[in-house]
């Protein structure tokens, strides 16, 4: 089976050591985690993980029942990328001089739709979000002129479907 | 806002009465019906060994020799009563002691809590003396751990500590508990864990798939049922027992189902996997539906997944979703419990009796027979085999006894030979096949069913991975009857070199020590017996007495376990020779 890039969303209690347990579920089966962010999530008490693999279906519907098995893990999906809206963000920090001198990053930053955070006699900071293929456009554009710094987020993602937590959540409520 | 994560049973202990959290943790034991626990002391647990010292009128803890074998004996007692059973221990060497035996009981499916002391929380993460870890360490091999900082924490956290551990699928929680909130007082009142919003121990059953079942097994020619440790953890012996006897479908048992149902009974044909019986193996590759029943399709039950029952339609009725469609694609799946999926199955089925299938079974047997089982039974010259050793228990105990095994070749004898009437009578270390379980979760599971012969069957190998355990036979004075099967190697792993690594006997020979001077220096009855024309005496002297006994038989050394089925062969290709 193929390997595809897969988004598992997981809603869980906000108890210490969850994010352990869980990333020992891939490092246990030898996958690499692409990227791992944990939030809050649109229900009062539950965070939410999304993790980005690369790994076959078959792989990603067994670690998801791993995940769900977890004693404080409410609910635990997979996802492909054409059944989510997903973001990343970066920084980009770069020596003022060259900005100065080089009208160059001031187009890449217009075109690539970037946005100046701060601006000091030494440096600058530049802010994209959007698609990797994006992040990683203006890395390569930027790279030539010194990048001091660079830095990129996990994906954050929100699925097309509704994802039904607070149901699972209200049953409970309702039966003890 | 707190969000209420968990619920609690209403009826509440009268009132709640201002107490230390070390008190508080043996309050918590004595409202869960803990009687019996088995553990070491040290720094960090000190406070509640305290309190044990004066609530030891109502509960009996067991002190052992070495943390390890605290969790296999509370493995022992878990296996035997069905009861959760507790460990404790300090932090540090005491608390990464415990990991094997947590570890088995994860794999094995073991219901068991156990309590660590922790450094002061003022000290957590400064490398305290005695600081390990313990919830890092633990967190791939605990179904829930936790660790508690102040006092005000413990009921609750240990009421769903008992909860988490017994309900659904059982297994091991760890309960890390720091000095500073051992000593903290607060107000006690207990009330038990009757659910967690996040964790459904049970899935919704699915009648229409219940339904399948029933009819892929009432249309099936040649059905056959593997049975695992499910049955007995789901109480439903009796039940899995009209539900064979009513299909008339022939049932084979993992290391783990073995004693769900009695051996004799003439529906029960063996065991599956590696060193199972020849029928039920060949066989899995012949039935037109292989309905598995709390089983979890373990790679030693398989064998090549690529040739595991690809002609069969399989039906898995399983309590862990999880464990759907994980090694081996269940046509029909069955999720529930099986005390509740089987009451539903049955009604379904119709009576049948497969009488040509089940001869088939008889045929493959009498193969078996021929080629192994009467050699190994009655062999007349060499030393004694590790069956004829097996067999004469049986004819002690009637079928009667708990027989505790260790890991290796005497324990695939001993699970192939030993009869049983009764069920929760075979205790072994599957998944894990740790090696030293058997001397301690012999005490435990004599603890566990006092009334019970309880035998340990050790390799020499394994007995001096915890020998020291004698200790806590000596001081306890619990009955137990321990033989080990000595060939002076370790067996198995021999055994490879012999058919895979051309006989290069790497640190497979044991020079060992004198057994019997040992068990005495324990003031533990002792006896070796090397000639076949003493065994029956010997170990009837043993089953006869009234306190622990230790039994030493020297058995052939180079025996080798068949059948087999050699790792990466199918199941059907399993070796007679």
């Amino acid at each position: 089976m193929e390997k595809k890039n897969f988004t598992v969303s997981v809603y869980t209690e906000n108890n210490i050591g969850l994010l352990s347990r869980i990333a020992a579920i891939f490092q246990r089966r030898h996958i690499n985690i692409e990227s791992i962010t944990a939030s809050r999530s649109e229900v009062n008490g539950v965070m939410r993980f999304i993790i980005v693999v690369q790994i076959t279906e078959e792989q990603v519907k067994k670690i998801v029942g791993q995940i769900e098995k977890q004693i404080e893990v409410i609910k635990a999906f997979y996802h492909t990328d054409d059944e989510m809206i997903y973001q990343e963000t970066a920084l980009y920090k770069i020596n003022s001089a060259e900005f100065v001198e080089d009208l160059n990053i001031q187009d890449f930053i217009k075109e690539s739709n970037a946005r100046i955070v701060t601006v000091t006699p030494k440096f600058f900071v530049i802010e994209k979000t959007g698609k990797r293929h994006e992040t990683d456009n203006l890395y390569e554009k930027l790279k030539p002129y010194g990048l001091m710094q660079f830095v990129r987020s996990g994906t954050i993602a929100v699925t097309k479907n509704e994802m039904q937590i607070s149901n699972i959540l209200e049953q409970f409520d309702t039966t003890n | 806002m707190e969000v209420k994560t968990a619920s609690f049973e209403k009826t509440a202990s009268p009132k709640a009465t201002t107490v230390s959290g070390a008190e508080a943790v043996i309050k918590c034991l004595l409202e869960e019906g803990v009687d019996t626990l088995y553990g070491y002391p040290g720094g960090a647990i000190m406070p509640v060994y305290d309190e044990l010292y004066k609530y030891q009128k109502q509960i009996h803890h067991v002190l052992t020799r070495h943390e390890q074998g605290a969790t296999h004996a509370a493995q022992g007692y878990a296996r035997v009563s069905g009861k959760v059973g507790v460990a404790i221990a300090t932090s540090g060497p005491g608390a990464t002691n415990l990991v094997t035996g947590i570890a088995d009981a994860q794999i094995d499916s073991t219901p068991m809590v156990c309590i660590t002391g922790q450094v002061g929380s003022h000290l957590l993460g400064s490398d305290a003396f005695q600081e390990t870890d313990i919830i890092g360490i633990s967190t791939p091999i605990t179904k829930w751990n936790y660790q508690i900082t102040k006092a005000e924490e413990i009921p609750e956290v240990l009421a769903k500590a008992f909860f988490i551990a017994r309900s659904g699928r059982p297994g091991p929680v760890l309960i890390d508990i720091t000095k500073d909130a051992q000593f903290q007082s607060l107000d006690f009142s207990y009330k038990k864990c009757s659910g967690i919003r996040s964790y459904k121990p049970i899935p919704q059953i699915d009648l229409k798939e219940i339904e399948r079942a029933a009819e892929a097994i009432n249309n099936a020619k040649k059905p056959m049922i593997v049975f695992g440790q499910g049955v007995i953890l789901g109480g439903a012996e009796e039940l899995f027992k009209q539900v064979v006897e009513k299909s008339g479908v022939p049932a084979a048992w993992t290391i783990l189902g073995l004693s769900a149902m009695p051996t004799d009974h003439p529906l029960n044909v063996g065991m599956v996997g590696m060193h199972g019986n020849y029928g039920p193996n060949v066989l899995t590759n012949e039935c037109d539906v292989l309905i598995a029943i709390g089983m979890r399709f373990d790679d030693r039950v398989t064998g090549n997944l690529e040739k595991y029952a690809k002609q069969a339609k399989v039906i898995h009725f399983e309590i862990d979703p999880a464990e759907i469609n994980k090694n081996v694609y269940a046509d029909i799946p069955v999720l529930g419990n099986v005390n509740e999926t089987l009451k539903v199955l049955l009604e379904l089925l119709k009576p049948n009796k497969h009488e040509t299938w089940h001869q088939k079974f008889k045929d493959h047997y009498k193969i078996e027979f021929d080629k192994i089982i009467k050699n190994d039974l009655n062999a007349e010259r060499g030393k004694i085999g590790m069956a004829e050793v097996i067999d004469e228990i049986n004819t002690c105990s009637n079928g009667d006894a708990v027989i505790v095994s260790d890991v290796g070749q005497h324990q695939m004898v001993t699970c192939r030979y030993s009869k049983f009437n009764q069920t929760r009578s075979n205790v072994t270390s599957g998944g894990l096949g740790t090696m030293g379980f058997a001397l301690p979760a012999a005490i435990g599971a004599k603890m566990g069913a006092p009334k019970r012969d309880v035998v340990a069957v050790i390799g020499d190998g394994g007995y001096q991975m915890t020998i020291q355990e004698l200790g806590t036979i000596f001081q306890t004075k619990v009955p137990v009857k321990i033989v080990v099967l000595n060939n002076d190697f370790l067996g198995m792993v021999r055994q490879w070199q012999q058919l895979f690594f051309e006989k290069r006997y790497a640190s497979t020979e044991m020079i060992n020590p004198d057994f019997i001077t040992i068990a005495k220096g324990y003031h533990i009855k002792a006896k070796q017996v090397s000639e076949r024309a003493n065994l029956k005496d010997a170990v009837k002297e043993m089953m006869d007495s009234k306190e622990a006994y230790f039994l030493e038989v020297k058995v052939e050394q180079e025996e080798n376990v068949f059948p087999m089925v050699p790792t990466g062969a199918s199941v059907s290709d399993i070796r007679l020779e």
